[in-house]
C-alpha cells in the first residue's frame, strides 16, 4: 500500500528534539507504518517530502515505491515519537454523549490521494487481463499483511503506555482475525486460479497434514525452548538478587569493617560503627520494604519515630540504646513533642549514664495514652541539686511535656541509674 | 544480677550441664570461652551440635539440663529440634529445659521458638554474666524474658480485643502485665520486684504464667496478630 502525501502540518520539530537519531518507525502522526515520519525525523526533512518522494516513487517506479514502504515497515522498529496521546474515532462531548470524531483536513487528504493513487495503479494493471488474475489475490494478501503487521505495532506501542491504550480487546482481535482471514482468502485465489477448484480439497488437506507434521516436529522443541527461556530469565533474576545482595553487603558491612580495623584503638567509635552497622542490616534484613539506607523523611507514626530518633543519638554519642515500643499509633503535634522530650531525655541518659550499659527506652501505646520510659544505669543524679541555669531537664524535658498537656516524671531507678517517665495523651482526633 | 533467693548461697556448688546448638563453629567457642569455664561459672558444656540431626543425637544421648539453642539452623530450625525433643522436655525426671539464643530478634523468630517449648529467649548480644545466670534460671523451671520478648508478647496481648473464649486462660492478669511491662522496660528481676513490693519468686511465678499461657493456649489471638503481621 502506498502513502499518501499530505499537505499536513509539519510536525518535524518533534522529530528533531530526538537527541540521538536512530532509525524508527514514528508510532505518533503516522498515517500507516510511521515509516515516511520516522525517516523524516532521522534524515531532518519535513515529512510532506518524505510522503512526496515515495509517493513519486510509487506512481513512476512501477510499485518500487510499495517495496520500499512495505521493507522499511518490515525491518525498521517502531520507536516513540513527539505527539502523544490516543486518538480514537469516538469523542466524548461535554455531556456524555459519544460521536463519531470529526476526521481532520489532513487525514482527508491522506485518504483521498489513498484513493487516487489506487486508481492509478488499478489502471495500470489491466485487471481483466491475464495478469490481472493474480492481482486480486494478491492485494489481498497485502492487505491482510498490513493488518497483522499494524497489530503488532499497537502491541508493541502498549509497552510504553500501558494505561494510555485501553482499546477494546475486542476490536484487536477482530482486526487480527480479519488479518488471517484476508491473507487465507487472498491465497485461496491464488490456488483456485491457479488449479482447478475441484483440486481445492485435495490441496487443503495436504496443507492441513504438513502442518500438523510440523506442528509434531516442532512442537516439543517449542516447548522445551519456551521452558528454557523462563529458567533462564528465573536464573537472571537470581543472579541480580544476589548481586544486590553482594552489593549491599560491600557497600555497608565491608566499609565498615575497614573503618573498624583502622579505629581498632578507639573502643567507643567501634562500638559506634558496629552498632549502626548491625541497625542498617538488621533493616535490611527484617523488613521487607526496608532498603537499609536511613530514610530522609520524617517518619509517620510513633514506632518509627522512637528508632528513628533513638539511632540518631545513637550514632551520635556511641552508647548503644535498646529500643522495645509495644503498639503503635500515627503521629500528632502533642506525640512529636513527646518525641522531643524523649530525644533530651536519651542524650542525657548516654551522656551521663551511658557507663553503666545500654540504655533502655521503652514504648508504649495503650488506649489513648502513649507512655515513654528511658532508663540508664549510669550513677543516677538530684534534680534538686542540679544549678537552676541548666535548662536541660527542666525545660527540654518537664516544660516541653506540661506545655503539650503531659507528664514527666524524673526519678532513681531502684537499683541505681536514671529513669524518665513520659506520659502523654494522644489528640483527639486522631483517634 | 545475681541468683535468685534461696539458691544464693547453693551457687557455689552448683553445676548445670549444657548442650551448644549453633551452627557457627565460632560463636560455639566464643561462648565455650565466655560461659565454659566450670569452675568459675559452675556451667559444664557437655556437647555440641550444628544442625538439627546431630543436636538431637547429642541431646538424647548427653541429656543436659539446659540446651542453647540457635533459631535458626540447617535441617529445620530451631523449631524442629525443639518438636523432636518434645518428650524429652515432658520427663518427669530430669527434664530438658531449651534456653533460645538467637542473634535474630524478629517477632515470628521469638514466638515461634517460645511456642515451641523454648523456656527463655535472649539475644547473641548478651554478656557471659547475663548468660550463666539466664543458664540457671532456666534450670530452675523459670522464663527468661529479654526486654523484646517482653516487648512482643505485650504487643501480641495488647493490640487485639480478643475473643471472650476461654477468657481466664488467655487474659495476662494487671500484676502479670506490669511485670511484662517492667521486663522491657530493662529491669532485672529484682528491681521489677522491690519496685512492685513483692518477692523475686512472685516475679518468677509471674513470668512463668506469661510463658504457659503463651506455649499452651491455643489462642487466636496470637494467630490473628500473627497473620495481620504477615508472619505465618
Amino acid at each position: 500500500m502506498p502513502v499518501a502525501a499530505a499537505p499536513r502540518t509539519p510536525h518535524a520539530p518533534d522529530a528533531d528534539d530526538v537527541p540521538q537519531r536512530k532509525l524508527y518507525r514514528s508510532a505518533d502522526g503516522r498515517m500507516l507504518g510511521g515509516v515516511a515520519r520516522g525517516l523524516a525525523g532521522h534524515l531532518g526533512l519535513p515529512v510532506g517530502w518524505v510522503r512526496l518522494a515515495f509517493l513519486l516513487l510509487f506512481m513512476w517506479g512501477d510499485g518500487l515505491g510499495v517495496l520500499l514502504y512495505a521493507a522499511f515497515w518490515v525491518f525498521v522498529p517502531l520507536g516513540v515519537g513527539g505527539r502523544t496521546g490516543h486518538r480514537s474515532f469516538f469523542e466524548t462531548l461535554p455531556d456524555g454523549t459519544r460521536r463519531v470524531r470529526k476526521p481532520d483536513r489532513g487525514q482527508i487528504t491522506a485518504l483521498i490521494a489513498l484513493f487516487i493513487g489506487a486508481g492509478i495503479f488499478i489502471s495500470k494493471v489491466q485487471l481483466g487481463g491475464a495478469s490481472g488474475r493474480y492481482v486480486w489475490p494478491t492485494l489481498l494478501v497485502g492487505a491482510g499483511v498490513v493488518l497483522v503487521w499494524r497489530q503488532a505495532d499497537n502491541a508493541r506501542r502498549a509497552h510504553w503506555s500501558t494505561a494510555a491504550e485501553r482499546r477494546g480487546r475486542l476490536f484487536q482481535v477482530a482486526r487480527a482475525l480479519a488479518g488471517v482471514v484476508l491473507v487465507g482468502v487472498g491465497l485461496t485465489v491464488f490456488i483456485v486460479v491457479r488449479g482447478s477448484a475441484a483440486q481445492l480439497g485435495n490441496v487443503l488437506t495436504a496443507t492441513l497434514a504438513v502442518l500438523v507434521g510440523v506442528a509434531l516436529l516442532a512442537g516439543p522443541w517449542l516447548i522445551r525452548m519456551t521452558q528454557d527461556l523462563s529458567e533462564e530469565r528465573l536464573m537472571r533474576i537470581r543472579a541480580q538478587e544476589r548481586a544486590e545482595v553482594a552489593a549491599h553487603v560491600h557497600d555497608s558491612v565491608l566499609h565498615t569493617l575497614t573503618l573498624i580495623q583502622r579505629n581498632a584503638e578507639d573502643v567507643s567509635e567501634v562500638r559506634r560503627l558496629a552498632r549502626a552497622q548491625e541497625r542498617e542490616l538488621r533493616n535490611w534484613l527484617y523488613k521487607p520494604e526496608g532498603t537499609g539506607k536511613e530514610e530522609a523523611e520524617e517518619p509517620a507514626t510513633l514506632a518509627e519515630a522512637v528508632k528513628k530518633t533513638a539511632a540518631e543519638v545513637e550514632d551520635h554519642h556511641g552508647v548503644p540504646i535498646e529500643v522495645v515500643v509495644v503498639g503503635d499509633c500515627p503521629l500528632d503535634e502533642r506525640l512529636a513533642a513527646q518525641i522531643q522530650a524523649a530525644r533530651e531525655a536519651m542524650v542525657n541518659a548516654a551522656k551521663y549514664g551511658g557507663e553503666g550499659g545500654p540504655v533502655q527506652v521503652y514504648a508504649e501505646v495503650e488506649g489513648q495514652t502513649v507512655f515513654v520510659s528511658v532508663r540508664d544505669r549510669g550513677p543516677g543524679f538530684d534534680i534538686d541539686a542540679v544549678p537552676g541555669d541548666r535548662m536541660g531537664v527542666r525545660e527540654s524535658i518537664i516544660g516541653r511535656m506540661q506545655r503539650n498537656g503531659g507528664t514527666a516524671r524524673l526519678r532513681s531507678a531502684p537499683d541505681g541509674g536514671t529513669e524518665v517517665e513520659l506520659e502523654m495523651e494522644r489528640a483527639a482526633n486522631t483517634g | 544480677m545475681t541468683e535468685a533467693g534461696e539458691n544464693a548461697g547453693a551457687a557455689e556448688t552448683r553445676r548445670v550441664r549444657v548442650v551448644l546448638v549453633d551452627d557457627h563453629r565460632m560463636f560455639r567457642t566464643g561462648v565455650q570461652a565466655e560461659i565454659g569455664e566450670t569452675d568459675r561459672t559452675g556451667v559444664e558444656v557437655v556437647g555440641e551440635a550444628a544442625d538439627v540431626d546431630q543436636a538431637v543425637t547429642v541431646i538424647t544421648a548427653t541429656r543436659p539440663e539446659v540446651v542453647l539453642l540457635d533459631v535458626h539452623l540447617p535441617g529445620g530450625g530451631g523449631v524442629e529440634v525443639l518438636r523432636r525433643c518434645a518428650p524429652l522436655m515432658a520427663a518427669a525426671v530430669n527434664p530438658v529445659r531449651f534456653l533460645a539464643l538467637s542473634v535474630s530478634d524478629a517477632a515470628e523468630d521469638v514466638i515461634g521458638v517460645i511456642r515451641g517449648g523454648a523456656r527463655g529467649y535472649v539475644t547473641k548480644t548478651i554478656t557471659g554474666t547475663d548468660l550463666v545466670d539466664s543458664v540457671f534460671r532456666v534450670q530452675d523451671g523459670d522464663a527468661v524474658f529479654s526486654p523484646r520478648l517482653a516487648g512482643f508478647v505485650l504487643d501480641a496481648f495488647a493490640s487485639t480485643d480478643a475473643p471472650p473464649v476461654d477468657e481466664d486462660l488467655d487474659r495476662l492478669t494487671q500484676r502479670e502485665r506490669e511485670v511484662l511491662r517492667l521486663i522491657a522496660r530493662g529491669y532485672a528481676y529484682k528491681e521489677i520486684a522491690k519496685q512492685l513490693f513483692i518477692s523475686v519468686k512472685t516475679v518468677e511465678s509471674h513470668v512463668s504464667a506469661v510463658l504457659r499461657k503463651l506455649q499452651l493456649s491455643n489462642r487466636h489471638e496470637l494467630t490473628r496478630w500473627a497473620t495481620a503481621r504477615r508472619l505465618v
